[in-house]
């Protein structure tokens, strides 16, 4: 991952910790564990959460129809790559 | 036998779903319900896993015309499945997409059925059919079954229908799941039992649910939820103009329901019902707190407990709510919130009881108890609280508790925070007295205090 992406990936790490109000610090976020179900727990109420982050810090929404839902929010690690690859600002 | 029709359409032609802004017929539906209730495997309980609307509503029919149950549970863990299994030994699934791990025989939803040109009968379907089982979470951890009858059903949705003012040509978008209460009311059987049509996708983010919005012709409803609503005003600029839009599952702030009739450009009405009576009552958010019952619905205060009756609603039905009659007037009231002990987190509920017992079922796990989170401001703006778990498990760390949970309990109902503590503080009883539950839990919580792992 260049460097400019892992500065991304903190950034990430760092918006996904600030919109669930999660109790830890966004470097403990793992790039390649689950966010969905076990790994970080995230459901889908927060990834709905995260989404609307995304959109508001980033300038894009997430569709469900333009990539795989389950694979973008994989890990912090592919949510970076999507975002990295839709962004607008 | 008193028969009610499967759906109201008039005609083969007749539109009962919207798939790509394709109009899918009466004739097709009936056609696609023949081919399916072909396929499925033997055993009289379903569970319906179809995320699918259209499809969801396909299975549901084929369900019905075969005399099948649907089981309908509040959530798909492994537990619950087994429950689910233990209930009725011959339940099988259907999905039209992955089971998500569902230990159950799977029946996979065609992924083409012929196309249609021959005319069916709409099947009429005895009213005293049971169509589905609705469960409730019990006090002891086993879930509750409610039989739904296929007339009572019917005649609350074309209730609903008609105090709504939903008629033929409706089209409906539902955000929620059709495996519950209000998604299988409002977002699937109001439309087919009022002449209408419904979305076949269920979609998921603001994006999507505003692009499956558009593509429906007016008038068009909305069906969803007031944490959907938030996120969508949220993040969209501009909205599709809606002719209709209804809310349940969780109350609905003013102010968000103001916004939303004004960038709707629609009325927005809130539906109140719970797993036991369905849907009995709504209210226009903007134009007062009270509601009012759907026709013929009738509310009764007897001692400390408020009873529904009338209507669909065909025998008289212990409401657990805070509910207090306007005026004397047994079709209009206040909701002063749920029972202390029931939870409901985004549109799915249990109770602390049902919780408490499975927490304390894990193997390891000493004490332990559930806390609903503190009303917080977040609560007006439509944000989602998480419950707070307070345990006593000195051999367990916190990833084996929270996996031995996950298999038991929905992942909404998961702690956030699950905190470790040595004792929980019983009192000589052996009762947790709230207020001093809450006393303990600030104290653990508080930034100063040492000597609880985090």
């Amino acid at each position: 991952m260049s460097e400019a992406n892992l500065e991304l990936q903190s950034e990430v790490a760092r918006l996904i910790v600030g919109a669930l109000n999660l109790d830890i610090k966004p470097e403990a976020i793992q790039p390649e564990a689950r966010l969905y179900g076990e790994g970080m727990g995230l459901d889908s109420i927060d990834i709905l959460e995260v989404a609307l982050a995304v959109s508001k810090r980033f300038g894009f929404q997430l569709r469900t129809d333009n990539a795989d839902n389950v694979r973008i929010f994989n890990s912090l690690r592919s949510l970076t790559e999507h975002i990295a690859a839709a962004r607008t600002k | 036998m008193s028969t009610l029709p499967l759906i109201t359409h008039h005609c083969p032609d007749a539109i009962v779903a919207w798939r790509d802004s394709r109009p899918v017929s009466a004739r097709q539906f009936l056609s696609d319900v023949d081919q399916v209730t072909g396929l499925l495997p033997a055993g009289r309980s379903v569970l319906n896993l179809c995320r699918d609307h259209y499809r969801f509503a396909v299975t549901l029919a084929a369900c019905i015309v075969s005399g099948r149950v649907s089981l309908l549970p509040s959530t798909h863990t492994p537990e619950m499945v087994r429950q689910m299994r233990h209930i009725a030994p011959d339940v099988f699934c259907i999905a039209d997409q992955d089971a998500g791990g569902v230990d159950l025989p799977v029946f996979r939803y065609p992924d083409r059925t012929p196309t249609s040109a021959a005319d069916r009968l709409i099947p009429n379907i005895d009213s005293e059919q049971v169509i589905a089982q609705v469960f409730t979470s019990g006090s002891t951890g086993v879930p509750e079954p409610h039989l739904k009858r296929w007339g009572s059903l019917v005649r609350s949705v074309r209730a609903e229908a008609q105090q709504l003012g939903v008629s033929a040509g409706y089209a409906t978008l539902g955000t929620v799941p059709a495996q519950h209460m209000y998604g299988l009311e409002s977002t699937l059987l109001m439309p087919l039992q009022s002449g209408g049509s419904l979305q076949a996708t269920r979609p998921f983010y603001p994006a999507d649910i505003c692009a499956a919005l558009a593509a429906l012709p007016r008038p068009r409803l909305l069906v969803t939820t007031p944490y959907h609503l938030r996120t969508l005003l949220a993040e969209s600029d501009a909205v599709p103009a809606a002719d209709l839009l209804l809310s349940a599952t969780a109350p609905l702030a003013r102010n968000l329901a103001v916004e939303a009739e004004t960038r709707f450009a629609a009325p927005l009405f809130e539906i109140y019902g719970c797993t036991e009576t369905g849907q009995i009552a709504s209210r226009r958010t903007t134009h007062g707190a009270a509601w009012q019952t759907f026709a013929d619905v009738r509310l009764r205060c007897e001692a400390e407990t408020v009873w529904a009756e009338g209507g669909p609603v065909t025998e008289p039905t212990p409401l657990s709510d805070v509910i207090e009659l306007v005026d004397a007037d047994p079709t209009r009231f206040l909701l002063h919130g749920r029972h202390a002990e029931l939870v409901n987190i985004a549109g799915k509920r249990t109770s602390l009881g049902y919780l408490n017992y499975h927490l304390n079922a894990i193997s390891g796990v000493l004490d332990g108890v559930f806390l609903q989170p503190l009303e917080g401001d977040d609560h007006a703006t439509g944000g989602i609280r998480r419950l707070i778990a307070l345990v006593v498990a000195p051999e367990l760390t916190p990833a084996t508790l929270m996996r031995a949970l996950r298999d038991r309990i929905d992942p909404v109902f998961l702690p956030r925070p699950l905190l470790f503590v040595d004792a929980l503080p019983r009192n000589a009883a052996g009762k947790l007295p709230d207020h001093a539950t809450r006393a303990f839990l600030a104290r653990v919580q508080s930034p100063t205090t040492t000597g609880f792992p985090t």
